[in-house]
């Protein structure tokens, strides 16, 4: 175990510490995740043989309806399972780490309460539901929700960071008054259901159980987009935050810059919560459950971000295959994210109990 | 032993009042800490000592005066800067659990790295010698939890080493130990002084132990220096019923000369 710590990697004057372990579970995390995404678009009405979609995924492949079916009408809903998985794990890591408490993730601080109540007006207000209370569809989907879910997010970050604040931010503060912030927005968000039009409600519904169904590109880049900006500040800012987990008098006197810090990690997580709430509707537990998971497996002193970005993506993309090839109905993913992931860390939990105690 | 004239100081406090709104703490404060020695802060419960550490090392920003680090105004000193040339053991500094003794003092570099240098051959051999020197390089794979008080404050002391300051400001780095525990951590830091010419300002509670390794102690008492200067020329009988309210002798410990606090306990009130 201490061998397989951390070795430094050097290349001329450039040189960082490698986390062994996270480093081989990201690793294997990613192939997991390959192979999950190459069975998830294998399946379905029109089956392609596994070794087919691995071989169009390549490039290669010459059967023009195979490439069809896995380029143009699988792999957008899959892609947006990998990146909204991604986005989350890292968000829910990063927000985590910063509060010191595994409960401080955005679906549990009300900043993912904030975007669904905000989309949910927008669908209940402008009463524009598609026909029967199916899925929101046009200009609404592609432009309405995701504007109305960030500015939810980002509104309910702001008040959050505001009310938390006293003589700086109070972390334990931070985690209780979003809790209440959540509470009070998913009471408003169920009002807006009682209130609305049957069909506009149901529409609302399907979309606030997290829906991965019926995703195309349009639902892809923005997240795609989100997460190539943001991840890579937030690899500059994890080094801050490794020193801000010895308190903040501590990083202070190790030069960090706690305000510009603690309001940056707080945008980075905010954005990819935003773009993955619009995206999918509020994906439960994933931003929470995942990076505890990632940190069993790591077994380090705070959530990894690479590992809990992998692991996001593939506790995602398991949820819709088994939403699509498991069970006998349909069933919105966010419901099974929240059947696989709560009790994996609960058990994870006792396990990890159980190796200490003994 | 001498202090004083001969000694230039690096950071100082001039003319500081400070405070956490309301009432300042520390009031009109002027104190130069001497290069190169050893300086212990004490005073009663609430005096303002750890205020007056926390401001030295900029945590807190005087509301009057200001603090003085190498002629300049510490605020107006990048925190990145300040990092590289004065570090900080906190009071009751916190670590995340599991968090290993290598990590805890590799962490001490943060100020010399860059994203792209975040583990330098030069970062690697500072440690090593921060960990040896605090005796810690044996329990380097050990996680910070599972050491003793002592050991763990060892592990701290050690960051603050890596983190290669001239100048070390530690916040009461002997609570919650035993005694015997906190003369091995008075023992390290008065290594440090003596092989590596760090500069150490620390809040002490243990009139004693202050007396025992400081060149210089500084007492305060409701904001404010009462008196300051070596050991054996500021303890008396008189500044501890003043200061403290405490009715002691001081004596004169035979083996090194320095002053040693022997409190007196009050008169019983009623013949039993």
């Amino acid at each position: 175990m201490a061998v397989l710590h951390a070795t430094p990697f050097r290349l001329g004057v450039a040189s960082w510490l490698v986390p062994v372990r996270a480093a081989l579970v990201s690793l294997v995390g990613g192939g997991v995740l390959f192979l999950l995404v190459a069975v998830d678009l294998s399946v379905g009405d029109f089956p392609i043989p596994v070794g087919d979609v691995i071989r169009t995924l390549l490039g290669g492949g010459d059967d023009a309806g195979q490439r069809f079916v896995v380029m143009e009408l699988r792999l957008p809903q899959t892609m947006v399972a990998v990146a909204v998985g991604a986005a989350l794990g890292l968000a829910g890591a990063l927000t985590q780490t910063l509060a010191r408490n595994p409960l401080a993730s955005p679906d549990i601080l009300g900043i993912t309460e904030g975007a669904a109540f905000a989309a949910v007006a927008a669908i209940v207000l402008t009463g524009a539901s598609g026909y029967g209370g199916g899925l929101v569809s046009g200009r609404l989907q592609e432009v309405g929700l995701p504007l109305a879910a960030f500015a939810g997010a980002i509104t309910t970050a702001v008040l959050l960071y505001l009310l938390s604040w006293r003589r700086g931010l109070d972390m334990q503060r931070l985690v209780l008054i979003g809790i209440g912030l959540g509470a009070t927005l998913t009471a408003g968000t169920s009002y807006l259901l009682v209130n609305a039009r049957i069909q506009d409600a149901a529409s609302a519904q399907v979309w606030l159980s997290g829906s991965l169904t019926g995703r195309g590109w349009e639902h892809v880049r923005p997240v795609l987009l989100a997460l190539a900006v943001l991840t890579p500040l937030a690899l500059v800012l994890i080094r801050s935050l490794n020193a801000m987990l010895l308190g903040d008098d501590a990083a202070q006197g190790l030069g960090v810059r706690l305000q510009l810090t603690q309001l940056g990690v707080l945008f980075v997580a905010v954005g990819l919560a935003s773009v993955s709430v619009a995206a999918v509707g509020p994906l439960a537990f994933v931003a929470f459950v995942v990076p505890q998971v990632a940190l069993r497996l790591t077994g380090g002193s705070r959530p990894p971000v690479l590992a809990s970005m992998v692991a996001g993506g593939v506790l995602v993309v398991a949820a819709d295959l088994i939403t699509r090839a498991v069970l006998p109905f349909a069933l919105p993913a966010g419901i099974v994210t929240a059947a696989i992931g709560a009790p994996y860390l609960i058990w994870l939990l006792i396990r990890t109990n159980r190796r200490r105690t003994v | 032993m001498s202090v004083g004239a001969s000694a230039g100081s690096r950071l100082g406090a001039e003319q500081m009042t400070v405070g956490y709104g309301g009432d300042p703490v520390v009031r009109d404060l002027t104190l130069d800490i001497p290069d190169g020695r050893i300086t212990a802060i004490v005073g009663p419960n609430g005096c303002g000592k750890s205020t007056l550490l926390r401001t030295l090392a900029r945590l807190l920003t005087p509301t009057g005066g200001r603090v003085r680090l190498d002629g300049d105004a510490i605020t107006a000193v990048a925190t990145r800067e300040v990092s590289r040339r004065l570090s900080l053991l906190p009071q009751s500094p916190i670590a995340p659990e599991g968090l290993l003794v290598r990590d805890l003092v590799g962490r001490g570099r943060h100020p010399h790295q860059t994203w792209f240098r975040q583990w330098s051959p030069e970062d690697e051999q500072v440690v090593e010698q921060a960990l040896r020197m605090t005796d810690t390089w044996e329990l380097r794979d050990r996680a910070l939890d599972q050491l003793s008080g002592g050991q763990r404050q060892r592990a701290w002391i050690a960051m603050t080493l890596a983190q290669d300051t001239d100048l070390v400001l530690l916040d009461e780095p002997t609570t919650f130990l035993d005694l015997a525990h906190q003369v091995e951590v008075l023992d390290l830091v008065s290594r440090l002084n003596r092989e590596r010419g760090r500069t150490v300002a620390m809040v002490l509670h243990d009139l004693n132990l202050a007396a025992r390794y400081s060149d210089l102690v500084v007492v305060m008492k409701d904001g404010a220096v009462v008196a300051s200067g070596p050991p054996q020329e500021i303890f008396t009988s008189q500044l501890l019923a003043d200061v403290f309210g405490l009715r002691a002798d001081i004596l004169d410990d035979p083996r090194t000369g320095l002053p040693v606090v022997v409190p007196v306990s009050a008169p019983a009130p009623l013949p039993l």
